[in-house]
């Protein structure tokens, strides 16, 4: 393996952590938005609170860990896809604010109507960011981005079908991981009740995106035929994983399995995300332009990868300590 | 590597990407000082008050870190949104330059990845861990956040002091990393900002207490919460004159035409005077005032020293001047300002052990945040205004960076309104959670309110 590839491996391990876990933080708004009332929702706002408040600010870092690793190792490959699609990363930009400011407001708030509407502005951004960063994936994917500063059509290459496609992939991803994250949290808190609604949920979530998935397929069939035939030919293991996997978890959800549900869930995006460059590979923006054609120079991959890699030690122990700390705790808090 | 062809961007789009940057910039960095330093008073107080029994300092340690939760989690959005920016506005520098200032990016990312985790555990693990594990988490996020200015200052600074690559035929080639983040800028300008930011938190949170004597709560709980960020910003003041200072010298031998845009200094000469107030019309500093040979002495200790002046410059490789010349003499009266307020604690506490009894001092304290701020403002307007028309300083105009995809001003308004609603809305949170018991840091709605 070169660096390159190495960093683009990495970056794409970035990718799908921030898929898995900050994703999953934009689902609990999703949920928020759809938790009812005041008083009918407040149980279910109280438990998302509690999962992401800890943690939301730390699976945020994963995004700039993608971007800043693209700009540095595939310099022309970030400067094409940032000005061609300018308005839905705007746009994007825009939602992680709203999300991330009307979170902590909230919180720091007391009063009903400013629980209102922080939370609304909280919901609504963590369901309209996914979307618009799903449009930009589907733009890259389908090859509406060439290579060159705002080369692209600056409207069609991100409001076209597998676009659209991506984004409503985005928010029912982050919604099913939501769902089905949630189900286990609650169940630590002793609140089965409480479990039970967010496993509905993630039945009905799971359902509703097969069915998104299916009509996908002839989507991209008609829309994007190069991706189409990269994802049923050499992604198709990957492809027939995500499938195997989507569908355990609804079987476990049904069962009441949930800390299984919860790998199968992860297995299953993850595998959807990682369809996709090993459908295309080696090819980074479609039709030209490869990994070597658009690596940055040896010295600087070098110093990146040893950065990273020097990095990692320091924050893997440190992510593990997170999430042990307020996974553990909440079992004891239940005790 | 790939060449990026681009068809030039229209004056208006330029400009409009230019006030984008500038605002969401200018904005984030209030919110990065306080990151930056807040963290270290309120892992102070919370020591002290675990050492000394003071239940002042526990509530005081609690409060600041409510009001640091909310603006870490504002301060990392509004950096998220930058490292946007740096692609939506000016692909052109990072399609070219991307590779050569990665790194110290790169650096940063772990930096802030490091910050945020702790973060979360020092403000929601404060009742779950033993007090020393607490602290040593606090102390980490202290670490992370110098450290995530260090980085991103050096990376600024390669833009001021572009080094570690080769341009062969107009292509970059050669990348040496390290010696781009290692550049001779780094050291006086990750220095300065860091000073900075302990200055601004200091002052800005001693500030709020001061105007919370001023209304007549003159309990142990203000005086604390005023003298424990005061007398830390007050003590690097003075040393924030002197590396301003090395600064200013550092541009007379590195990059000499920021430092006559400073002055508004036409002509290179020897006894050159230092021109105070004033501005830059018709193509001369008028109306300023002038201390006879003091810019050669300050520049070189003799009135000898030659100083260069714009006359080297070409006539299109300036910069605005008065902005520059401006936000410099700001800049600096704010930083003698702030260094004689803390002069005036020094001398009344060394003689009666007590804070000075005019309430000036109050209502100067009340300001100095304030003041600090603009300070800080200034600063990067006289930095980044001083650096045009470059983006990286004689390698790359900023007119050559900018996205040349039409309708950048849309972002600007967007920007203007969305960062208006936001400092709205966090002004407004923060002055209610003023307002608030003292709670642990922690609790928020979920906890505390039933329906």
């Amino acid at each position: 393996m070169t660096s390159a590839q190495f960093l683009l491996a990495l970056a794409w391990a970035g990718i799908t952590m921030y898929a898995l876990l900050g994703g999953a933080d934009f689902g609990g708004g999703f949920w928020d938005a759809l938790a009812g009332g005041p008083r009918r929702g407040f149980a279910q706002r109280r438990l998302i609170e509690h999962s992401i408040g800890p943690v939301w600010e730390a699976n945020h870092v994963w995004l700039i860990f993608v971007i800043v690793l693209f700009w540095t190792c595939f310099p022309p490959v970030f400067a094409s896809v940032a000005s061609t699609l300018y308005i839905p990363l705007t746009l994007v930009a825009f939602g992680i604010i709203a999300r991330g400011s009307a979170f902590a407001f909230r919180k720091a708030s007391t009063e009903l109507w400013q629980l209102r509407l922080f939370g609304g502005a909280f919901a609504l951004s963590s369901v309209l960011t996914p979307f618009f960063l799903g449009t930009v994936a589907g733009g890259v994917a389908s090859g509406r981005v060439p290579a060159g500063l705002a080369r692209g059509d600056l409207i069609r290459s991100w409001w076209n079908p597998t676009s659209i496609l991506g984004g409503v992939l985005a928010v029912g991803t982050t919604a099913y991981l939501a769902a089905v994250y949630l189900t286990g949290d609650a169940r630590r808190h002793g609140g089965e009740e409480l479990a039970d609604a967010f496993r509905r949920r993630g039945i009905i979530t799971a359902a509703v995106m097969g069915v998104v998935v299916i009509g996908g397929i002839f989507v991209l069939r008609h829309d994007a035929p190069r991706l189409y035939d990269g994802l049923t030919g050499r992604a198709l293991p990957v492809v027939i994983l995500s499938a195997v996997a989507g569908v355990a978890s609804l079987a476990l959800l049904v069962i009441r399995r949930y800390a299984v549900a919860r790998i199968t869930a992860a297995t299953a995006v993850a595998a959807v995300i990682w369809g996709w460059p090993v459908a295309q590979y080696p090819v980074l923006l479609p039709p030209h332009v490869t990994v070597a054609g658009a690596a940055a120079q040896p010295t600087v991959l070098h110093a990146t990868l040893a950065t990273v890699l020097v990095g990692l030690v320091l924050l893997v122990p440190s992510l593990v300590w997170l999430f042990a700390l307020f996974q553990r705790s909440r079992e004891a808090e239940t005790d | 590597m790939l060449a990026l062809p681009a068809v030039a961007a229209t004056p208006g789009d330029l400009m409009a990407a230019r006030g984008q940057m500038a605002f969401s910039l200018g904005w984030h960095i209030i919110l990065a000082c306080f990151g930056v330093g807040m963290p270290a008073f309120t892992v102070f107080a919370e020591w002290r008050g675990h050492r000394t029994g003071n239940e002042d300092y526990t509530r005081l340690a609690h409060r600041w870190a409510k009001v640091m939760g909310v603006l870490f989690a504002v301060g990392a959005v509004s950096g998220t949104i930058l490292s946007f920016e740096m692609g939506l506005l000016w692909p052109g520098l990072m399609g070219t330059y991307g590779q050569v200032l990665g790194l110290p990016f790169a650096l940063e990312g772990f930096a802030f990845f490091i910050e945020a985790i702790f973060v979360g555990i020092y403000l929601y693990a404060w009742d779950r861990l033993p007090p020393h594990r607490h602290l040593l988490a606090g102390l980490a996020v202290c670490v992370a956040g110098v450290a995530s200015a260090f980085f991103v200052v050096s990376a600024n600074a390669w833009m001021n002091q572009p080094r570690g690559f080769d341009l062969v035929n107009g292509k970059v080639t050669h990348v040496r990393p390290w010696k781009a983040m290692f550049n001779p800028a780094m050291p006086p300008q990750a220095l300065h900002m860091i000073l900075a930011a302990f200055m601004v938190a200091g002052f800005g949170i001693a500030g709020v207490y001061a105007v919370g004597m001023l209304r007549g709560r003159r309990d142990r709980y203000h005086r604390i919460g005023l003298l424990l960020p005061f007398t830390a910003a007050a003590i690097v003041a003075p040393v924030q004159v002197v590396v301003g200072d090395s600064m200013a010298r550092f541009l007379a031998t590195d990059q000499p035409p920021k430092l006559a845009a400073i002055e508004g200094l036409n002509h290179t000469g020897s006894h050159v005077p230092l021109s105070i107030g004033g501005a830059y019309i018709d193509g001369r500093m008028r109306y300023a005032v002038r201390i006879p040979d003091a810019l050669s002495l300050l520049v070189g200790y003799r009135p000898g020293t030659v100083v260069q002046g714009l006359d080297k410059v070409p006539v299109a490789d300036r910069a605005p001047i008065n902005p520059v010349h401006l936000g410099f003499q700001v800049m600096v009266a704010i930083g003698f300002g702030l260094v004689l307020l803390g002069a005036w604690l020094a001398l009344a506490w060394w003689r009666r052990r007590d804070l000075p009894r005019s309430r000036w001092f109050l209502r100067l304290t009340a300001i100095s945040g304030l003041a600090s701020v603009v300070a800080l403002e200034a600063g990067w307007v006289t930095t980044e205004v001083g650096r045009q028309p470059w983006i990286v300083w004689q390698h790359q105009r900023t007119a050559d960076a900018v996205n040349p995809a039409p309708g950048l001003w849309v972002g600007l308004v967007a920007v203007l309104a969305v960062y208006t609603v936001l400092t709205v809305a966090a002004v407004y949170v923060l002055r209610h959670l003023g307002r608030q018991p003292v709670t642990a840091p922690q609790e928020g709605w979920a906890e505390e309110y039933t329906p």
